[in-house]
């Protein structure tokens, strides 16, 4: 069925099957606590879409479930037309590469430059050589200035990441992914640590990318109304369920009342802890 | 929006290129100068005769004269560590007494740094001091064995000397880092050094002085135990013949008491160091 | 009572101490006796004249040479291997795995570099080979369990978060928990090769190469005028070594 070498052309992904589907997954955290309940999601291929709700819904665990971090306690799991508990590990990880999860707080080391972090990316692809000799002399300099350019971090590409701001280091993290060029944009928070202009642009810019590759995109977020502004599908995740699976253009007053019901009482603002940053945005 | 302006070169390439060039160039000379073989450890006449050898490490040797023979043997490494930290102490004391700048009249009046022709006595004390620890125990073994022939005084006058430095070089360090007031008080008051010694610096030093004594007593046990192989008696000479005559079930036997009587000294050590400290 | 056992342990020291001489039965008399004394005189005033003819010389720069050698491929092997050993030691595969490879790695540790250049002496024959084995396989006890300790503290996000992108074990590891991990390595490398050199120069006592083995030979053969110049190369290297790693550490170990 499919071609796990093709590239991603737009005639490819049209008609292949659901790019991710689950079925009736459960999912329980090592406590014992079920995080996930009965979750039946189809995303079609080049879809994008939002995933909204509550401080500990279960948005995190059901991205990471999507990126083959987390094995389900039950159901059924298909991503990209495969299962990936049923492959052997060799074959998961080659699907792996194919699945960029963007973390929430990159995982980055913090001695690390910031061209080394990003050509990380496809460290699936390469040989262990071609890996071993990047890490000494950067193979793929245009690549990862590429990458970067994108997200208007070019100037950077020397510099450490430690000598980085919090929404400056998840631009790097989703300047790997882009790099990595999977087929299933899997976002975590991705733009917590920016501020409103510049994480609205920042969502902009990875919806753009998402729909030039064709890539299907999943992106938790805080902020509704941004959520509202760049995603045309909304999925309200509450108590490990899902609430509602509505185009945005459906989501009123009333859907987000019963999503959010009881937050006030501990409601935190939508950004991470991270520091905001004052940034000269390019107007495209 | 793409950047068509070229990339940047890596500022850190030059330097990584060239200390991966520098390694790979020192590499091979290094390899031939160390004769490197990991071969020998399975190459096939080799592997014979250390299989065998190893094979033999099991059982361990414990017939009952040999025993006797391993019992002495240890009681002699523990006499060759205490014999010699005694010797070392008896010098090291006077030594550091001489040495150190905790004990200096010119100070008194200078705000705590002594004159600098005062140094005339310290430094040349320290600097014995540091030429005796600088030199490994094991070297003077080897020569003391020549001069005085095979068995426990070498071993002994060895650590002697070498502990010596060791032990003397921080207690004068130890004198010099207590409350300086008392023996300054005492010193101004008009008391002698030695009396300034036994009653401004002593009482505050003496853990530290155990704590450190008692962990190079230690150390000299490990230390007996290797000289032994060139000759210094002990287990260590013990475990060396053995060796020769491939008797692997006796080094076996010697391995393990050693690494008992490692962790028994240390255990030692550490109930010394905690009840005094 | 309390008085009584403050007096245990310091009659205690004093009797361990009379009891070793008396074991030792050290001819003391006969040692400091005038013969004695003229006996060690006359071997000491050997080494007052240390030979430094050039072919001399040429044997002390190659044996000083084959030391550092020793002691640099040596280090090299005990970081490799140490490194090797960490991992399991640092609990990433599993409990069992992590016992064997501590066990391991204190039986490495314990016995003394020494001991271990006899065995190999006896694996490898003479020469450099059993040196250079033995100062890798006790440095890797002592590095493998400074690296595990490090490892501990090193957290795994970075490396997971990239199998998950699909990597490979090995290049997840050195993408992810290297970088972190590099400053204390290089760190405990440095040191304990400053310490190899001094070590390597000693185990050729025992026939393990290098500037210990031409001592050993000269002494045997009482040759002491080239045994003083091989004891001043020794010592001149190991004071070099000293100093170039102070310097060393100053400029680039910052806090």
């Amino acid at each position: 069925m499919n071609n796990l070498q093709t590239t991603q052309t737009p005639d490819h992904a049209a008609a292949h099957g659901p790019a991710l589907r689950l079925a009736g997954v459960d999912h329980t955290h090592a406590g014992g606590q079920l995080a996930l309940r009965g979750i039946d999601l189809a995303v079609a291929p080049g879809e994008r879409v939002a995933i909204i709700g509550p401080s500990g819904a279960g948005k995190t665990t059901l991205l990471r479930l999507l990126a083959t971090a987390l094995k389900p306690a039950s159901g059924e799991v298909e991503l990209l037309g495969q299962r990936p508990w049923s492959l052997t590990a060799g074959a998961r990880q080659r699907l792996r590469t194919r699945i960029g999860l963007i973390h929430q707080a990159p995982p980055l080391p913090p001695r690390q430059r910031v061209i080394t972090a990003v050509l990380a990316g496809r460290l699936g692809q390469w040989s262990l050589a071609k890996s071993l000799l990047s890490l000494i002399y950067p193979l793929d300099r245009q690549g990862a200035a590429d990458a970067l350019g994108r997200l208007d971090l070019a100037d950077k590409l020397y510099m450490r990441c430690d000598q980085l701001s919090g929404g400056q280091l998840q631009r790097v993290g989703i300047a790997r992914m882009l790099y990595q060029g999977a087929d299933l944009i899997l976002a975590d928070e991705p733009v917590s640590a920016m501020d409103p202009v510049l994480a609205s642009h920042t969502l902009g810019l990875l919806n753009r990318e998402a729909q030039r590759r064709n890539a299907t995109l999943l992106a938790s977020l805080h902020a509704v109304e941004l959520a509202l502004e760049h995603f045309p599908r909304i999925i309200g995740v509450r108590d490990g369920r899902i609430l509602f699976d509505k185009p945005a253009t459906e989501i009123g007053p009333g859907e987000l009342a019963a999503l959010y019901a009881n937050e006030q009482l501990e409601h935190t603002p939508a950004s991470a802890p991270a520091p905001r940053v004052q940034l000269n945005i390019p107007r495209c | 929006m793409l950047n068509p302006a070229p990339v940047p070169r890596d500022p850190a390439a030059t330097s990584r290129l060239l200390l991966t060039l520098l390694a790979v160039v020192l590499l091979w000379p290094g390899l031939r100068l160390s004769e490197l073989d990991l071969g020998v450890l399975v190459d096939g006449s080799n592997a014979d005769t250390m299989g065998s050898f190893v094979s033999a490490f099991l059982p361990p040797e414990h017939g009952g004269e040999f025993l006797v023979l391993l019992w002495q043997a240890t009681l002699e490494t523990l006499a060759i560590a205490t014999a010699g930290m005694t010797l070392a102490l008896a010098i090291a004391i006077p030594s550091a007494l001489l040495a150190t700048r905790a004990l200096s009249l010119s100070a008194l009046s200078r705000g705590g740094r002594p004159a600098w022709w005062t140094h005339a006595l310290r430094w040349p004390v320290r600097g014995l001091l540091i030429v005796l620890r600088s030199i490994p125990e094991i070297l003077w073994a080897l020569l003391f064995v020549r001069a005085v022939g095979l068995g426990p005084t070498a071993g002994v006058l060895a650590i002697a000397i070498t502990y010596a430095g060791m032990l003397g070089k921080v207690y004068a360090e130890i004198f010099e880092s207590v409350d300086p007031l008392p023996a300054r008080a005492l010193l101004g008051g008009g008391a002698s050094r030695l009396q300034a010694f036994f009653y401004g610096v002593l009482p505050q030093a003496t853990g530290e002085m155990l704590s450190y004594s008692v962990y190079r007593w230690e150390c000299a046990i490990r230390a007996s135990v290797v000289m032994g192989f060139v000759g210094a008696g002990g287990l260590g000479q013990q475990m060396d013949l053995s060796m020769r005559m491939f008797a692997g079930g006796e080094v076996a036997s010697m391995l393990l008491t050693f690494l008992a009587l490692v962790l028994l000294a240390d255990l030692l050590s550490r109930l010394l160091r905690w009840r005094f400290a | 009572m309390r008085v009584l056992s403050r007096l245990l342990i310091p009659l205690g020291l004093l009797g361990a101490v009379v009891a070793a001489f008396a074991f030792l039965q050290l001819d003391s008399a006969a040692l400091l006796s005038r013969d004695g004394l003229t006996q060690m005189a006359a071997y000491a005033s050997g080494f007052m004249t240390p030979d430094l003819s050039a072919s001399h010389l040429r044997a002390i720069a190659h044996g000083t040479l084959e030391t550092l050698a020793m002691s640099a491929i040596g280090t090299l092997l005990a970081v490799l291997l140490g490194l090797l050993l960490a991992l399991p030691a640092a609990g990433r595969f599993g409990l069992l795995a992590q016992a064997a490879s501590r066990l391991l790695l204190n039986a490495l540790r314990a016995i003394p570099e020494l001991v271990w250049a006899a065995l190999m002496v006896l694996a490898a024959g003479l020469g450099p080979n059993a040196g250079t084995l033995a100062l890798a396989l006790h440095t890797a006890g002592v590095l493998g369990r400074l690296f595990a300790e490090a490892l501990e503290n090193t957290p795994p996000h970075p490396a997971d978060a990239l199998r998950l992108a699909g990597s490979g074990r090995v290049a997840a590891f050195c993408y992810g928990t290297l970088p972190t991990l590099w400053p204390q390595l290089v760190a405990y490398t440095l040191y304990r090769w400053e310490n190899n050199i001094r070590m390597a120069s000693v185990l050729g006592f025992v026939g393990a190469g290098g500037l210990g083995q031409m001592l050993y030979m000269s002494l045997s053969l009482f040759q002491e005028a080239q045994a003083s110049t091989v004891i001043l190369a020794m010592l001149t290297m190991v004071l070099a070594v000293d100093s170039l790693s102070a310097w060393a550490r100053q400029r680039w170990v910052r806090g």
